[in-house]
């Protein structure tokens, strides 16, 4: 029998020698920046002088964003016979570009909340600017659905109260699954912004030298002191929220695929959407993630803050991701031949090499073949390139709906009804309006609010471990 | 007299680990009344400080289960008995079609209950506060740290808990008018 103290000295020499070598962490902050530079470098954006840059993208994207007010107008006034809208292809580009809009905010929600869960710190300095474009993507979404219902004014049917004759809504339709699922989206990416800022906003009316500022800043943030018996509910009710996000994001895209899931067309009645969908827009939200940061970190010099593992990591997930859904077209194209289903079959083989194949072959090759490049460490170490492929994944996520919308309805069941679907004017005016408002938005958070979050950034540099000045600390 | 006007006092910390040092003493001291104000979540502190869990999670399972048993109830009430109309041959109530609302309504309550759990335990929004009359706490949201002792402690002494926190570490031990 050895003893207690036998087995514990043992179990130690064991211990020590089966620990593995510590490998180095890549730094998240490069060239060991202290506290105060992290809060000027962030709050330094948005107390110095307005840049002429600013105004100049103000002004254009102001202007840009009016193509979608007149377009919209004009269809309100005029009906959605403006648009290219006719039998068979009643779902065009608006709700090509609401799947579109809804797919980018979903890398935003998936950076704060899912990665907030996984402990994945490299977050921290992304989280904020994602979050921002999540809320800003709902925005340019929620425009589509709302003014596709042909007759506007009776929207509010939507809402769970009885209209005129008593009738509620009808809640056996996707559609209105739909409602809810991008209405709570909206208000909780919103709320999860804001609750993130708050102690952010602090900082900033703590900084604030002008009276407006102080105000403004000062009833943001509610009073915030940082008082840890403060942090300490602020943390759980942030690692809750990133909780009830991580369903949250999943399931709105599953729900807005299941608006064609549900249905009966051929290309649409798939189980494999709701995955697919999800994956998709993991895909294109990094994709516009990626497309913002990279000139935003070159413009303000933000290189020790989004370093080169960022980028990685953004990098990696885009090509996973991306891998996901080259195997979904791919999976696609084996059920409807395994299925045996003529019908399916057919619509696939049409999407492919039908009138549609141009726009077909473009989602390919953006989708399935650009992203692969990110194999490659010298690509995902040069800017320039990464931001490129990130343009061609955004082009090919706008395909991808185009394509599932538009082939599976132009070509149904019956010959006699077949036609080919071209858009007008107005719906290019009207959807290349909401890349104005959604620019027009971002700039001025930029402007106005804390671009990154300075509190998270903080705690996650060596010198916030209370144990980085104890040298072989007892802990 | 002008003593019992006094809010507490404030002490200032350079390092993360040395506010949680000193915490740690302070919560040994026996000390109930008092806060500890830094830029960003200190690991650990909870602890330090002898923090019990936060009860936010109550007030999200609250909002949760409203939202779910709520976003049922209303579907049953407005499809199957105040107005049943027939679609498409399908059952006027079924919890499979009723479901996907009901979630996004569960997730929907649950994250108002999380934030007005968090900014009622906090007692927030609170724009005056002794401690911030003080010049330089705000540096507490760039990179300083602070131990305030409020007077109402039973245990509160100004010289005793003054000679405490500077043998605790502190700087700049000052009284915090109320």
């Amino acid at each position: 029998m050895i003893s207690l103290e036998e087995t514990k000295s043992v179990n130690e020499s064991l211990i020590r020698e089966a620990r593995p070598a510590s490998v180095p962490r890549r730094k998240l902050v490069e060239n060991d920046r202290d506290f105060n530079w992290i809060t000027e470098r962030v709050c330094g954006i948005v107390e110095g002088g307005t840049p002429t840059w600013w105004w100049v993208c103000l002004l254009v994207s102001g202007f840009v964003s009016l193509f979608t007010v007149i377009g919209t107008i004009y269809l309100i006034a005029a009906g959605v016979g403006v648009w290219g809208l006719s039998n068979p292809v009643n779902w065009g580009w608006a709700i090509v570009n609401f799947v579109f809009w809804i797919g980018i905010g979903h890398a935003g929600t998936l950076i704060s909340a899912i990665l907030c869960l996984l402990k994945q710190n490299w977050r921290t300095s992304i989280n904020r600017a994602a979050e921002a474009m999540t809320i800003f993507a709902v925005v340019c979404a929620g425009i589509f659905p709302l003014i596709h219902v042909g007759r506007v004014w009776f929207a509010w049917w939507l809402f769970p109260i009885p209209n005129a004759n008593e009738i509620w809504p009808q809640f056996r339709s996707p559609l209105l699954w739909d409602v809810f699922a991008v209405s709570t989206y909206g208000t909780v990416s919103l709320l999860f912004w804001y609750v993130g800022m708050i102690p952010d906003l602090a900082t900033l009316r703590d900084r604030a030298k002008t009276r407006i500022r102080q105000v403004l800043y000062g009833f943001f943030a509610m009073g915030w002191r940082g008082s840890h018996r403060h942090w300490s509910n602020y943390e759980m009710a942030y690692l809750l929220l990133a909780g009830l996000a991580t369903p949250l994001v999943l399931s709105v895209h599953t729900i807005v695929s299941f608006d064609f899931a549900v249905s009966l067309i051929p290309g649409w009645h798939t189980t494999i959407f709701p995955p697919y969908f999800v994956a998709g827009a993991i895909f294109s939200g990094f994709g516009m993630v990626l497309t913002i940061m990279l000139p935003l970190r070159s413009i303000y010099g933000l290189h020790d803050l989004i370093t080169q593992y960022h980028i990685d990591c953004m990098c990696k997930i885009t090509l996973a991701t991306g891998s996901m859904v080259g195997y979904a077209y791919a999976i696609e194209f084996f059920i409807a031949w395994y299925g045996a289903n003529d019908f399916e079959s057919f619509a696939f083989i049409n999407r492919a090499f039908g009138p549609y194949a141009w726009a077909y072959w473009i989602m390919i090759t953006c989708n399935v073949i650009s992203p692969q490049l990110f194999w490659f460490r010298k690509v995902r170490e040069n800017p320039a390139a990464v931001w490129i492929i990130c343009i061609f994944v955004n082009i090919g996520m706008w395909f991808e709906r185009f394509v599932i919308v538009v082939t599976s309805l132009s070509r149904d069941f019956l010959p006699t009804s077949w036609g080919y679907y071209s858009p007008t004017v107005v719906d290019i005016m009207t959807y290349v309006g909401t890349f104005g408002i959604f620019t027009f938005l971002f700039l001025l958070f930029l402007r106005f609010l804390p671009l990154m979050a300075m509190a998270e950034i903080k705690a996650v540099t060596p010198q916030a471990d209370p144990h980085h000045h104890d040298q072989g600390g007892s802990h | 007299m002008s003593q019992e006007k006094k809010y507490g006092l404030i002490a200032e910390f350079e390092t993360p680990g040395a506010v949680m040092h000193a915490a740690e003493k302070v919560r040994d001291e026996g000390f109930k009344h008092w806060d500890v104000i830094t830029p960003f979540p200190v690991h650990g502190m909870d602890q330090a400080m002898g923090l019990n869990r936060s009860r936010v999670p109550l007030f999200t399972l609250v909002g949760g289960a409203i939202g779910f048993f709520g976003g049922m109830l209303m579907i049953w009430y407005m499809n199957a008995y105040d107005y049943p109309i027939v679609v498409g041959g399908k059952p006027m109530f079924s919890p499979m079609y009723a479901f996907p609302v009901s979630y996004e309504l569960t997730i929907l309550l649950a994250a108002f209950g999380t934030i007005i759990g968090m900014f009622l335990l906090n007692r927030l929004p609170m724009h005056y506060h002794p401690a911030m009359k003080h010049e330089a706490v705000a540096r507490a949201s760039d990179d300083r740290f602070y131990i305030i002792i409020e007077s109402t402690d039973p245990r509160f002494e100004v010289k005793t808990a003054t000679t405490m926190l500077k043998e605790i570490g502190g700087q700049n031990v000052t009284q915090l008018e109320d």
